[in-house]
């Protein structure tokens, strides 16, 4: 890959980024709003923000949108006309900028999980339609563990170009696949050939704290564990770990219309909900949330992996950042390591 | 901080109270609520300018009323959240034993006479910046204030954090999750997230203390409690009562009288 590591300079990046932009491709970089740090659209290059560990929301609406319209009915001239949204749509090709590692792993992660069995056509077509330029950490905060859970600040894993930023506002361009050798090609003059870059030198140091292997292990005997109870006492059950987490992909279909027009939607979902496993009878298999909370855990570490080989965490942190009653998933996971006994 | 914590242990110790709900040393330099049952947890309480969410939203929730008795560490908001919950027959005299901190010195208040006297002298005051930002909206013209509506809930995900963080939202099934038929529209785009935060302004309405809980609870920055405080100012103004101050108030927005005059019939 030696020939495809280049170098390019803040300014030469952002001048990149507005011909990208300016090119018909929809741009998304992060950006700040109300306080917060949001992948948005970008109508002007100058707004990209640099200086966040982590973006509040995920990057994952881009392959799966809270909202996805599947099909749509509409009553013309007596006639009934279906509408099947996976074949008429045509997705617009779309670039991913600023992503961390971690989401660049977790998409991949997504795009996989949406694969198996049969492929989701509306997950592919907006996976083959993106193109991914992630940046290196060099900052982390205490609700970071990506190195826990498989992955690193500077891992190259689901992107397509990683630039990792080096001395005098230059970053270390890692053109990783077809697609972003594609975006580089076509606008060659701002990148230089670069020599070896020590990228570790300049990407965050994160200690790793556990193995997701482990937690694995010990979880397949937790289910009945009394910590569950105590853990889940402050959780209040609401979806925001849930929809800020890159990876959580529950979804609910839901139907909208009238007698003259309607849709059938693919709606965001979460087990955090008691609504979530209601059964028409009234009787629900999780009632509390400590279940609730637990099936949280067990998805992301034992079901996923023991049935898919996918992790379904990356250690970004954003759940531990958004909870509003300070629900830590970095914390829990220690205390799982600590508390239950592996086998 | 010490004499919430001598009370803490005393309360425990003689029994009165199983649980103490309360506010403790949280990850990043944040507290998080604690549910203290043992005298030798009892230092883990913390009290201090952090200390913002309304923990009466745990009075009524299951896992917690199954452990007993409670205190709460109460802030003034918290107080009148109870005071509103004893007016909708969802608490009542001695349910609980709320904790008020003023100076180091630990108020025990559980029955309702101490209750109104203390959120009588005790109102709840947000920030400036919230009056100004209230003042800012009710300024715009009705377009504008549409389109900043618009802008604002557009980013909502209908993660329901603002209905979970609020101690008046107990529906033990909320309107939205009736779905035999769906009335409020599941789906987060524009027209489902308004729908959704209609609704629970609708319901809101004449009952929210103005804690101010919801907002700091939306991940996403939505200033979403101006819409319930807007509403519970409309209610007072056309009905002349305010929530969360009487413990034997009735419902403004549920409460018939024959002499009410409904000039919008027309």
């Amino acid at each position: 890959m030696n020939d495809q590591s280049k170098i390019i300079t803040h300014d030469n990046l952002l001048k990149f980024l507005d011909a990208l932009r300016t090119s018909g491709k929809d741009l998304y970089a992060p950006q700040r709003k109300a306080q917060k740090t949001f992948f948005l659209p970008v109508d002007n290059v100058q707004s990209i923000v640099f200086d966040y560990v982590q973006t509040t929301e995920s990057p994952k609406a881009l392959l799966f949108p809270k909202v996805e319209r599947l099909i749509s009915y509409e009553y013309v001239d007596g006639q009934v006309q279906v509408m099947d949204h996976a074949e008429s749509r045509k997705v617009n090709e779309c670039i991913l900028f600023g992503s961390r590692p971690c989401d660049a792993v977790a998409l991949k992660t997504l795009a996989d999980f949406f694969s198996r069995d049969v492929p989701d056509v509306f997950m592919q077509q907006r996976h083959d339609a993106l193109t991914i330029i992630s940046i290196s950490c060099t900052k982390k905060d205490e609700n970071c563990f990506c190195t826990s859970v498989g992955t690193s600040p500077g891992d190259t894993t689901g992107s397509d170009i990683l630039l990792t930023p080096v001395e005098e506002s230059r970053y270390y361009a890692e053109v990783l696949t077809e697609k972003g050798r594609a975006l580089v090609d076509a606008l060659p003059e701002y990148f230089e050939i670069s020599g070896p870059v020590e990228k570790e030198k300049y990407v965050a140091k994160l200690e790793n704290v556990f193995s997701s292997e482990e937690i694995t292990r010990r979880l397949s005997k937790a289910f009945d564990d009394p910590m569950w109870n105590d853990a889940s006492l402050r959780c209040l059950g609401c979806g925001t770990c849930a929809y800020v987490c890159p990876v959580c992909s529950c979804f609910d279909i839901q139907d909208e219309g009238n007698n003259k027009r309607g849709d059938r939607l693919r709606c965001w979902d979460s087990c955090g909900f008691a609504l979530f496993t209601l059964h028409t009878s009234g009787h629900n298999p999780r009632p509390t949330q400590s279940e609730r909370w637990r099936q949280r855990l067990m998805h992301k570490f034992s079901y996923m992996p023991e049935k898919y080989d996918l992790l379904g965490c990356v250690g970004c942190g954003r759940c531990s950042r958004a909870c509003p009653v300070d629900m830590n998933m970095k914390e829990q996971l220690e205390e799982i390591v600590a508390e239950i006994k592996a086998i | 901080m010490q004499a919430l914590h001598i009370k803490a242990k005393e309360l425990l110790e003689s029994g009165r109270v199983r649980v103490i709900i309360g506010y403790g040393e949280g990850s990043s330099g944040r507290v998080r609520p604690v549910f203290i049952r043992n005298v030798s947890e009892a230092e883990k309480l913390v009290w201090d300018n952090r200390c913002k969410q309304n923990l009466a939203v745990y009075l009524l929730k299951p896992e917690i009323k199954k452990i007993g008795m409670p205190a709460i560490v109460a802030t003034p908001a918290a107080v009148m959240s109870i005071v509103q919950l004893i007016s909708e027959n969802q608490l009542k005299n001695g349910d609980l034993v709320a904790l008020a901190i003023e100076d180091d010195s630990v108020t025990e208040i559980s029955d309702d006479v101490s209750l109104e006297t203390y959120v009588q002298s005790h109102p709840v005051i947000f920030p400036p910046s919230v009056k100004e930002e209230i003042r800012t909206i009710a300024e715009k013209s009705l377009q504008d204030r549409l389109k900043y509506w618009q802008d604002e809930l557009s980013r909502c995900i209908k993660c329901y954090a603002c209905r979970v963080a609020c101690p008046l939202c107990y529906c033990e099934r909320c309107i939205t999750d009736v779905n035999q038929p769906q009335w409020v529209c599941v789906a987060s785009h524009l027209q489902g997230n308004f729908e959704w935060h209609m609704n629970r302004a609708m319901h809101l309405a004449g009952r929210c203390i103005e804690c101010g809980s919801c907002t700091l609870a939306c991940p996403v920055g939505i200033p979403i409690g101006l819409i319930t405080i807007e509403a519970s100012r409309v209610v007072e103004k056309e009905f002349g009562q305010k929530p969360g101050l009487r413990c034997n108030a009735p419902s403004a927005m549920s409460t018939f009288k024959v002499e009410d005059v409904e000039t919008f019939i027309k």
